[in-house]
């Protein structure tokens, strides 16, 4: 058995487009993966993520574009040459197959006997931890298990590479959570490239090494998660990752600074923008902090507001604050902070240093459904 | 934790289904009376009458059997029958099964067209549609017309076993598609995306994957179309010659011509149960493996 580290495939995709008529589901994307990688890909419904997933796997022809998948070009590959193990949203079980069927079929297919098919499956099922199942039929087994059923028949081929398309969205949170556990794990065992589809931004922060985010067709920015949190390049990523305080007002500079007039208070940051772009700037909840009216200094980067929501989370509080100019700014506080009411007055305060400005853009709205 | 949410789940429609089943016990024989009542007096009672008369006309025994089973006609005919049969099954099945799946993978307004085209044929009596076929079959209609037409030497079509398959075929399609449909339309196609993810060719994807899935439909339907052909009347009566006699018509020559209700009660009699027995020898095909598992 090869080592993990040579058996993932890298992929490459170059300014991949897809259109439907006029509709453009794919704007020249262009994404590399490494070899062995976790990659999520993250946004809206609608926004690509999914198309993107579907021209890897081979069921959607490109427009144009080039897609290397270990170093070869695979465009015009049909789907089943491709050696490319897929999970679906909706487990996809042979229903009139056992477990273990389901599982020996890839096998079954590449014309690989018994004993060393039903050694290959026992060893796929155990890494699955459904090795007692093999007799039962998918229609015998629960939304989680059957999951993991479908995980074992995608990767007891040993394909290079890996693709989940919302594999844990019509599963209930716990089991969610813990499913996410498991296939980090078999990630980390299998060495393999994963590609996983989600709209969950928090999924995607537990799971991959880096994230492309997608937004109408386009990828918007490719990163870890700590750098898509910290340092979104854009608005739509600001929003989609986290949760944000967005500022806006009119916008001045002066040398190397840009302030925003929020409601008659300005709020600098040391950044200017290109030409051209509106400026909003951007904050994180836990780089807030809030004081009661008056005591959190008259520095420029205090905002008066009031509290419009408080909400008790158990490892601390959330809190959305009304602003003067009635946009809403969300804190999350830590257990040992003071604790605020509804309608409580107060000073939201924040470090200069930690304004993220960036270009304004009315395509950052998005809707999850 | 999830699984036992689902057992509770089951375990309270469970009751729900009893309360319900308790309730019926009582009630449900009232809305069924109408419907048992007319089959009591308008197809047991006339059974009933003609297997009595089978045994007693013209004096009580097993005469008539004898005579069907002595008679070598008799026996090429049932023969055929079946053979005939079993052509216009395989017949509508070929036709059929592309023609649901067609059916399952457009969109709903083209569906509705290729309903209307199976169910059109339906509301023409089948006396009107055989005569066409009359037409179209004959020496000189208009099939053989067209294989003139081309050059080449036109085949005989009426009054031959070939003719009648046709046009028994025609009649009998819809009662092959409709069933098909019904169980395709609940085969989920992503199945074949996945099984092309694991390297099915689209061909195996199909051969191991749809088919078998389809598989109940295709047993209801060629067990319908199959019986159904078993007791056909006029199409083969009109269509066929001497050398494509089928039961039906033996027994109506009995009954109405010669008047001789022992003999044709007699053959009904044997053609029910051939059939029963046929039944029962497909009844277990017909049940679906992955429903019942492994709890049975």
């Amino acid at each position: 058995m090869a080592s993990p580290s040579t058996r993932g495939a890298a992929i490459d995709l170059k300014s991949v487009s897809k259109h439907y008529g006029s509709f453009i589901a794919l704007d020249k994307v262009s994404l590399h993966i490494e070899p062995g990688e976790f990659m999520t890909l993250l946004g809206p419904s609608g926004s690509g993520k999914t198309t993107t997933l579907n021209v890897i796997a081979g069921f959607t022809e490109v427009s144009s574009g080039s897609l290397d998948v270990g170093g070869k070009s695979v465009i015009g590959v049909p789907a089943h040459k491709r050696n490319i193990g897929l999970v679906f949203q909706h487990y996809a079980l042979f229903p009139h197959m056992t477990v273990s069927r389901n599982v020996a079929y890839p096998l079954t297919l590449r014309g690989i006997a018994n004993p060393d098919r039903e050694g290959r499956v026992r060893k796929a099922l155990d890494m699955v931890k459904m090795a007692d199942f093999g007799h039962r039929f998918p229609s015998e087994l629960s939304g989680g298990q059957q999951q993991r059923v479908a995980l074992a028949r995608a990767i007891v081929f040993d394909p290079p590479l890996l693709l989940m398309d919302e594999p844990l969205g019509a599963l209930d949170k716990k089991l969610r959570e813990w499913l996410q556990l498991e296939i980090k794990r078999i990630h980390r065992e299998l060495g393999t490239t994963f590609v996983y589809v989600t709209h969950d931004q928090e999924e995607a922060l537990v799971l991959s090494d880096r994230i492309a985010v997608f937004n109408q067709g386009r990828i918007e920015q490719i990163g870890t998660g700590r750098q898509l949190y910290d340092e979104p390049e854009t608005l739509f990523v600001g929003k989609f990752v986290g949760d944000s305080t967005i500022l806006r007002g009119a916008a001045s500079t002066s040398g190397n600074e840009t302030a925003i007039d929020v409601a008659g208070r300005k709020v600098a940051a040391a950044k200017r923008l290109g030409d051209g772009a509106k400026p909003v700037m951007l904050l994180r909840p836990e780089k807030l902090s809030l004081a009661r009216r008056g005591k959190g200094g008259q520095d420029r980067n205090t905002l008066p507001g009031r509290i419009g929501e408080a909400i008790y989370l158990g490892s601390g509080s959330k809190y959305e604050v009304v602003l003067a100019d009635t946009s809403k700014a969300i804190v999350r506080s830590t257990l040992d902070a003071e604790t605020f009411a509804i309608g409580d007055e107060v000073d939201l305060v924040f470090a200069g240093s930690d304004v993220k400005l960036l270009a304004d853009d009315e395509n950052a709205d998005f809707t999850l459904t | 934790m999830a699984t036992r949410a689902i057992d509770s789940r089951n375990t309270v429609s469970a009751v729900a289904a009893d309360d319900r089943r308790r309730w019926f016990r009582g009630q449900a024989f009232w809305l069924v009376a109408p419907a048992l009542l007319l089959l009591v007096i308008c197809l047991g009672l006339p059974l009933a009458i003609v297997t009595l008369r089978s045994f007693s006309e013209p004096q009580w025994g097993w005469q008539n059997y004898a005579w069907f089973f002595g008679t070598p006609v008799n026996l090429t005919v049932l023969q055929r029958t079946f053979a005939i049969s079993a052509w216009v099954t395989l017949v509508c099945l070929i036709a059929g099964y592309p023609y649901a799946y067609v059916m399952t993978a457009v969109g709903p307004k083209m569906r509705l067209v290729l309903i209307l085209c199976v169910l059109v044929p339906f509301w023409v009596s089948g006396v009107v549609r055989t005569l066409a076929w009359v037409i179209l079959l004959q020496d000189s209609g208009v099939i053989n017309s067209v294989i003139r037409a081309v050059g080449l030497s036109p085949v005989k079509l009426i009054r031959t076993q070939t003719g009648v398959v046709i046009g028994m075929a025609q009649v009998l399609l819809p009662f092959m598609i409709l069933p098909l449909y019904s169980v395709m339309k609940t085969i989920d196609l992503r199945l074949m995306q996945a099984a092309r993810s694991l390297g099915a060719s689209p061909a195996r994807a199909f051969a191991q994957v749809y088919l078998p899935l389809s598989l109940p439909g295709v047993y209801a339907g060629a067990i319908i179309v199959f019986i159904l052909a078993l007791g056909f009347y006029i199409t083969p009566a009109l269509l066929g010659g001497p050398r494509s006699t089928m039961l039906s018509t033996l027994i109506q020559n009995q009954v109405l011509s010669l008047l001789n209700w022992g003999r044709g009660g007699a053959m009904g009699v044997v053609l029910l149960i051939a059939t029963f027995v046929l039944l029962a020898l497909a009844a277990p095909l017909s049940r679906q493996p992955h429903k019942t598992g492994s709890r049975r």
